[in-house]
């Protein structure tokens, strides 16, 4: 085991693996929370958090936790007192936080940080560390989204009956918040702060065509990921491209795979 | 057996109250109709009752073990969900299979328990949520317009049947309803909001009048009631009440005359 983890191409797809196992049951909340450009604000803001990490020699994933539920948290603030809509709210966030932090990341004076990699992720930096943590923290991030389900999945067909009917809704939508916040920080090297969305969406998306119940579609969206994670990074290897673009490109082409098999499904049951 | 009970409840946000002074009483094998227009405060009343809100001030009473089984205004499932009735009817308890059948059944789709909840029609989708509502086996049944979006005919299918399952549960049922006139019949009290209570009392019953019956035919009058009221003040636009007569004394400001028939 450990000769393969000296190998840099080993690590990335142990690394890229454990995270389609938790962006995929997490990512179906998003798409049907329709949050995919919330989660394209907190993952724009995670370079904010790496520049300011940088400037002040603190720990990259706790400084980047911090600024993503910061930041969620200021939007949902901002959502309450009215005014402007929150698609502006997100967009002004969004690229505020991203433009702040490649500022900042510009002007340092340590030119030795890879931008290129914080933006489209770096497989070549995937560390033994980094597969620890994602390790430790993916059973705890399941385990937590296990028991907010019921009460999320309620919320999110409908608020006032999830709370009509005691279920603590507030709260759930809380922990889910942090959730993600986490998943960001954690995935930030692989696919860097531009496509993390795309991971939560793209996979969740693809196993909607195949399922029949909310579990079956987060369990699906697993080996949608699995799959994108392996032939992305193989084609990066063999390109030289930037795992992220390469990863989110896998799973693309996922998507439109499962989008064909589906029609060719509904066509072949309509002739019967 | 009093299930909710509120007394002189408002709910103050946003620099306006959107209720106030309300009172309003809930027992068990009741059935009380809330009416009133858009803005009402309709959905907030219930909300307080429900525990959902808060009030600024008044007072709620609620007995111990309430268990809520709600029938949501409108629930629009997007398609990204993918939802069959029988998960529909997990979403907030644990029945047995046997039990959703049962349930389905009564409320007459038991043929649709493996659709997608997105392929149901207005009235099928009405009556799987309130399956899912009586499978929580609640002593209180909360319904946000139960009938909208159903036909004539389905509505009064649909009252008959909400009717016949407070028997079975032994339920009270609050219904909210935005028809100022025609209210369910089997209703005991029925609550007029316009941010404040500007009436409440026994509704009519529709069978005797001979419009109704000419119109519907005798089966479908059973079902509803009139309610019929006469507004003393009307409200500005910032909801300030209007008196138009100065004889406020008995705080129903509301002039009832019931046609009998």
């Amino acid at each position: 085991m450990d000769f393969l983890l000296n190998d840099f191409f080993f690590r990335a797809i142990i690394a890229g693996c454990g995270i389609a196992l938790f962006t995929g049951p997490l990512g179906c909340f998003v798409v049907w929370r329709k949050m995919a450009y919330f989660g394209d604000t907190m993952s724009h803001s995670a370079l904010l958090g790496v520049a300011l990490a940088l400037i002040f020699q603190l720990n990259i994933l706790l400084c980047v936790l911090a600024i993503t539920i910061i930041i969620s948290f200021a939007l949902l603030a901002l959502k309450k007192n009215g005014g402007l809509s929150t698609d502006s709210l997100l967009g002004i966030l969004a690229h505020g936080s991203l433009a702040i932090g490649l500022l900042m990341i510009a002007t340092m004076e340590n030119t030795s940080i890879d931008l290129q990699g914080l933006l489209f992720g770096d497989i070549l930096s995937v560390s033994k560390t980094d597969i620890l943590i994602i390790y430790l923290s993916f059973p705890i991030m399941l385990l937590t989204l296990k028991l907010i389900w019921r009460p999320l999945l309620c919320a999110t067909l409908n608020q006032e009956l999830a709370e009509a009917e005691g279920q603590k809704a507030k709260l759930a939508e809380i922990i889910f918040l942090l959730i993600m916040a986490a998943t960001i920080a954690i995935s930030l090297k692989i696919v860097g702060v531009l496509l993390i969305t795309a991971m939560l969406i793209i996979p969740a998306a693809s196993a909607r065509f195949f399922a029949r119940t909310p579990e079956q579609m987060a369990l699906l969206a697993v080996p949608a990921g699995i799959i994108a994670v392996i032939s992305g990074l193989q084609g990066s290897l063999l390109y030289d491209s930037p795992s992220g673009p390469s990863i989110v490109a896998a799973t693309l082409i996922v998507f439109i795979i499962a989008m064909g098999l589906n029609k060719v499904r509904s066509k072949f049951k309509s002739a019967q | 057996m009093q299930l909710i009970d509120m007394q002189k409840v408002g709910v103050y946000r946003n620099e306006r109250w959107l209720i106030r002074n309300i009172d309003l009483t809930l027992n068990k094998g009741e059935i009380v109709t809330i009416i009133g227009p858009n803005g009402a405060g309709k959905s907030t009343t219930a909300k307080v009752a429900l525990n959902i809100l808060s009030p600024n001030e008044g007072k709620v009473t609620r007995a111990q073990k309430l268990i809520v089984g709600y029938v949501p205004q409108k629930l629009s499932i997007d398609w990204t969900l993918p939802l069959t009735v029988e998960r529909l009817m997990h979403l907030t308890s644990a029945p047995k299979k046997g039990e959703i059948q049962q349930a389905l059944t009564r409320t007459g789709i038991p043929h649709l328990q493996n659709a997608p909840v997105q392929n149901l029609s207005g009235g099928e989708f009405q009556r799987a949520l309130l399956a899912r509502a009586i499978l929580r086996r609640p002593n209180i049944l909360v319904l946000d317009e139960p009938v909208q979006g159903v036909d004539t005919a389905g509505e009064a299918a649909l009252y008959q049947l909400i009717n016949e399952l407070k028997s079975e549960l032994d339920c009270g049922v609050l219904l909210i309803s935005h028809d100022l006139h025609v209210v369910m019949a089997q209703t005991d009290r029925v609550v007029c909001l316009n941010g404040h209570v500007c009436c409440q009392g026994t509704p009519a019953t529709i069978s005797n009048t001979k419009e109704f019956q000419e119109l519907f035919g005798k089966t479908a009058a059973p079902t509803w009631a009139l309610y019929q009221h006469q507004h003393n003040h009307t409200h500005t636009l910032d909801g300030t009440i209007k008196q138009h007569t100065h004889d406020t004394t008995d705080n129903d400001c509301c002039q009832h005359h019931y046609e009998d028939k």
